[in-house]
Parts: structure tokens; sequence; C-alpha cells
């Protein structure tokens, strides 16, 4: 008798264990697997794309955009895998921070997106896509605003730095022109930026910009600086971010207007101070130097 | 006959052979018309003819630019990404080439397509250890020499010095050569290596100069293979020995969907992330597609006036080792 209650306790299970499978788990694995059936047969139609072609026939990419390159979904999850891991071990390759950007942040852009076209600033922007580059600006016209302008004070950042504009990566694996578009205006207003809240190139100034932009865009590749830009500062500088930079910026970063929807090459007569209050944005709690990077900070 | 007038001759040779080769690849595009929609890819001016740069179909002056380009960017980059794309097994192969190609002291080899010089290091290396294996035979076998054998021995002493074996490293690519120079200088190999640059189709070598030809990785970039081909032909000399390490056609179905997803998945993305460069690993997966299999490249060894030619399969067929001799 009681080997007949263990085999019907065990069929019980059984059939418990199945009708949990089925109603849990069968869908979604079903549907993993069809996933993944597509992807592997959306990635071999895109090499029989390529092999069926002659050397007769031309290569038949669909360029969305001047430097655009095709790729797959395996592909791009293998670029973001291994640029994060490139871009961790020498930070200094921007290239590989750039693409880290371009192949986790769909679904930032996608939100951006929708926030520029909401705002008729921003609908302005998305419909001119205007560029931020040195052949673009007229640099004397800039040189000769008055101090506290915001021209003028992005030039005066871009000579204490040391940057130029001309240096941001183009993009090259986002498969939409508008969001590609975007990716590549949240790159050149990176610098513009750094002018709105008054922080230097150095290590701290750019913790706290990726702080800002985290909380701002939400793009993976923000986030990801934000957590391990950190890493690199010593004590008294992780200090001043924790208790006073990096509450300033995540606050701010939250409320203030989306600041890829300002039409900045209209605004270069406009004074910084009239810029932060329209866009929500509180002057920095602390001002940091750009020249010397080892230590003067002045506490205000 | 001077160097200039030789070089007008052959230069007349070959658009007469070429004329031949039109005629022939005409009846090729005729098979393929109903695919191809560039008839004019084989009219009479050689402006006009076009071939392939990966899957894209680009004019025959610019190919040579295009790869020059190509190799140019990924010159520093090179030795990190063949370890990288091959997982280290382009080591063997190379090796691979060495034993089948057992050269024995004193050899010339001319390596084409050098560029960091791989193979000619291997070259040096293995001939020092072949000659230091004699050394040590022939001291092992002299243990205890006669009176005769040591006046023997002082009256040849100066006769035949050590066999000096000779690598040329040839590449039409300068940056390539930098950063084999740059090697072998870190290596420490002064002696018995030179680096020059020349194109493959057109060497800067007089004829019957070199025992060994080789061509690692690099003939499927050649604009013409055949004429590269003819060049081998013409500076090897009689009883010389052409070997061809090239990517291949794989033989097993299996492998060849897992080499095909690997390559057009794996190797452009390693080249983005380690080189910065996509494009170029791109074109270089798309070429090995566009290079003749096993057999039409032997048929072709064969044309240009090899004998003995025969090909070994590495790897189950990703790189194929052909070896022909001048007879």
């Amino acid at each position: 008798m009681l080997f007949g209650l263990a085999v019907s306790d065990s069929c019980a299970c059984v059939l418990a264990v199945k009708t949990m499978w089925q109603q849990h788990l069968a869908k979604p694995c079903l549907r993993l697997y069809q996933r993944q059936c597509a992807l592997t047969s959306k990635a071999v139609r895109v090499h029989q794309l390529h092999s069926t072609s002659t050397g007769f026939t031309d290569r038949c990419y669909d360029d969305l955009y001047p430097g655009h390159i095709h790729t797959t979904p395996i592909q791009k999850a293998l670029l973001a895998v291994g640029s994060g891991v490139a871009a961790l071990q020498n930070p200094y390759r921007h290239d590989m921070v750039a693409v880290l950007g371009e192949t986790t942040g769909h679904l930032a852009l996608i939100n951006l997106r929708d926030r520029m076209r909401n705002d008729p600033e921003g609908y302005a922007v998305l419909t001119e896509r205007p560029r931020i580059r040195l052949s673009t600006l007229d640099l004397s016209k800039m040189a000769s605003l008055p101090d506290g302008s915001f021209g003028r004070e992005y030039l005066r950042f871009l000579e204490d730095n040391h940057v130029t504009p001309d240096s941001r990566a183009d993009v090259k694996f986002v498969d939409n022109e508008e969001l590609a578009y975007i990716m590549q205006r949240y790159r050149e207003v990176h610098d513009l930026l750094h002018t709105l809240l008054g922080m230097p190139t150095n290590m701290l100034g750019e913790v706290a910009v990726k702080w800002f932009e985290a909380a701002q865009t939400g793009l993976p590749m923000c986030a990801l600086g934000a957590v391990l830009g950190p890493l690199r500062l010593n004590a008294r500088r992780l200090q001043s971010l924790f208790t006073s930079l990096g509450p300033w910026a995540l606050q701010n970063g939250r409320r203030s207007r989306c600041i890829l929807s300002i039409f900045y090459e209209r605004r270069w007569e406009q004074s910084v101070e009239d810029l932060r209050q329209e866009l929500n944005i509180e002057p920095p709690p602390i001002t940091l130097s750009a020249t010397n990077k080892k230590s003067t900070k002045k506490y205000e | 006959m001077s160097a200039s007038m030789r070089l007008l001759v052959r230069r007349a040779i070959r658009l007469s052979d070429t004329n031949i080769q039109i005629s022939a690849a005409a009846r090729a595009a005729a098979r393929a018309a109903a695919r191809s929609s560039s008839c004019r890819c084989f009219s009479d001016a050689a402006e006009d003819r076009s071939t392939h740069f990966g899957f894209e179909t680009v004019p025959e002056t610019e190919k040579a630019k295009r790869v020059y380009k190509v190799f140019e960017n990924v010159a520093q980059r090179y030795d990190i990404m063949n370890d990288a794309m091959s997982l280290g097994i382009h080591r063997v192969w190379k090796d691979m080439l060495l034993h089948a190609m057992h050269p024995q002291p004193g050899v010339r080899l001319l390596d084409v397509a050098g560029g960091t010089g791989d193979i000619s290091f291997r070259f040096l290396e293995y001939v020092r250890s072949q000659q230091e294996r004699q050394k040590r035979r022939a001291a092992r076998s002299m243990q205890t020499p006669s009176w005769q054998d040591i006046s023997n021995n002082y009256s040849t002493e100066d006769e035949d010095g050590p066999l000096e074996s000779r690598a040329v490293v040839c590449d039409i690519n300068k940056e390539m050569l930098k950063v084999g120079k740059q090697k072998a200088d870190s290596m420490g190999i002064s002696t018995g290596l030179s680096w020059v640059v020349g194109d493959a189709e057109e060497l800067p070598f007089d004829d019957d100069q070199f025992d060994i030809y080789t061509i690692a990785f690099g003939i499927r970039n050649v604009t013409h293979i055949d004429q590269a081909l003819q060049e081998a032909l013409r500076v090897l000399k009689p009883g010389g020995r052409f070997m061809c390490l090239e990517f291949s056609k794989v033989t097993n179905p299996v492998l060849a969907r897992l080499y095909d997803a690997y390559s057009f998945q794996m190797i452009p993305v390693l080249g983005e992330v380690i080189a910065g460069d996509w494009k170029s690993y791109q074109y270089l997966v798309e070429s090995i597609r566009k290079f003749p299999d096993q057999e039409e490249f032997t048929g072709m060894i064969e044309d240009a006036g090899f004998y003995c030619v025969q090909y070994r399969n590495l790897t189950g067929g990703v790189v194929a080792l052909h070896s022909g001799f001048k007879l």
C-alpha cells in the first residue's frame, strides 16, 4: 500500500511539473527558440546574400548613411561585448566607447527621438539636422562675442582643454538613419554640455558629465561610464563626487529639459546663465579648474 | 639583351597571352552571361576590365590601390589579428609549409607577399637548426679521428664555409615590410635576410635566381594571378619549387557552415575591436570566397608551366598548400 501511495505521489508530482511547464515555461521557451531560429536564419540569409553575389554584381549593402556598416544581431552582440572589454582595458580607445554606445543604445535612442519630436525646438533640430564641426562654426564671430555668452564660453572651453569638435567618431552601427543622427548629435553636444555644466575634461569633470548624461538620456554606455568612471578617482575626488557633484549632476539630469532638443547653433549670443535657467540646470556647486589636473580646486 | 629590352619583350608576350586569355574568358563569360549584366568586362581595352574586390566589383586598375590601402591600415596589428582570428592556428600552417619545404642549407628563398616575414624567419630558423644537426652528426661520427682524417680536415678547412642560405622578402606594401624589419631587429636576425619592395606580377629579379618561391596568404590579393604564376616560373631556377599557402574551399559541409558563420560574424567584429577597422577584415573574408578552389588553382599553376603540381588540405580545407616544380 505504501508503495502504491509513493507511486501515486510521484505521478502527481510529474503531473504538477508538466502543467507548470506547460503554463509557465513552455511558451517563453518556444518563443526563445523561435527567436533563435529567426536570428540564425537571418544571419544565414545575410550570409547567403554575400555568397550568392558573384564578382559581377555590386555589394548589396543598403548604406543608410555615409559610414553605415550593416550588422546582424549576432554581430551587434559580439561588438557590444568586445568593445566593452576593449574600452575597459584601455579607456583611451574612444572608438570602442563609441561602438559600445551604438550597439547598446537602441531603446534609449528611440526614447530620445520621441522626446525630441514632442519638443518644438527638438523637432526643428531633427528636421534641419545641424552638425557641430569646425567647418560649420564661425569661430571669429564667436570669439568677438562678450564674455559670459554661450559661444564665447564654448570657445574658451575648447582652448583651455585643447579639444576640437572634429574628434568625434562617426556613427557606424545604428541601423536607422534618424537614430544615427541623434547618436551623432549626442556626441557633438557632449562638449557643449561641458560648457553648460562648467566641467573641465579631467577625470572628475568627465564623470560628472557622464552622470548627468546617464540621468538625461538613459544610454547604457553613459550608465556604464558613470559606474566605472569613479573607480579611477582618488579618495578626495570621490568624496567631492559623492557629496556634492554627483547628486547635483543626477538631479539636474533628471529635471532638465532634453539637452538634445536645443538648437545650440542659434544660441551662441545667449548668456550661459540664461541658457542654464531655460534648461532648468543649477550652476555647479564646485568650480573645477581645467589647467592643473592634479589638485587646485576652488571651493565656493 | 638589356633589362629594358627584356621587359618590353616580356610585355609583348604577356599582351599576346592576355589576348588568348580574353577569348578563353569570353567563353566563361558566355556561360555566366545569364547572371552578369556587365558584359563590357571583356572588352579589349584594359581600363574597362573590372574584377572583384571582395564581393564588390571594381575596375582592375583600382583593385591594386585598394588592396594596398587595406594592408597599409592593418600592418601594425597584422600579427595580433592573425593570432586572434585563427586562434593561433596560422602558426601551425606556416610550420607545416616549412616542413613540406624541408629546405637544405644553402638554398635561396624568395618569399613573395612576405610582408611581416613569418615564412622567412621560420625558414632561417629551420635551416640553421638543420646546419647544427649536420654539424653535430659530423662531430659525432668523427669522435676518434685517425691522423689521416685530421690532416684532411686541416686541408679542407677554408674551402667551403657554412653554406649560406638567403631569404629575400618581397612585398608590394612598404608598411608591411617596415613592420617585418622591426620584427627582425627585435629578434636579432641580421644576416641572410633582405627586404625588397616589388609587385608579384612584375618581380624585380633576374631569371633563374631562386631555389624556392613561396607566397603565403598573398596570392588571392593579386589582381592577375596568372601573371604572378608566370613571374614565379621565371625567377625560379630549373628544379626550383613553387609553394603556395592560401585559404581555400572547405570540403566538409558541416565544417563549411561553421567556418562561414565564424568568418562573416566574428572576423569583422574582431577587426573592429582589435584593429579599429571593420572594412579591411570584411574584404579579407570576402576575398577568400572569391578565390578559386583547390582543383581550379592547381589547373592555373599547371597552365603557368609548373610540373608535378599537388595540393594538400590543411584544417579540413580551410587552407590549402599547393606545390609545383619548374623542370
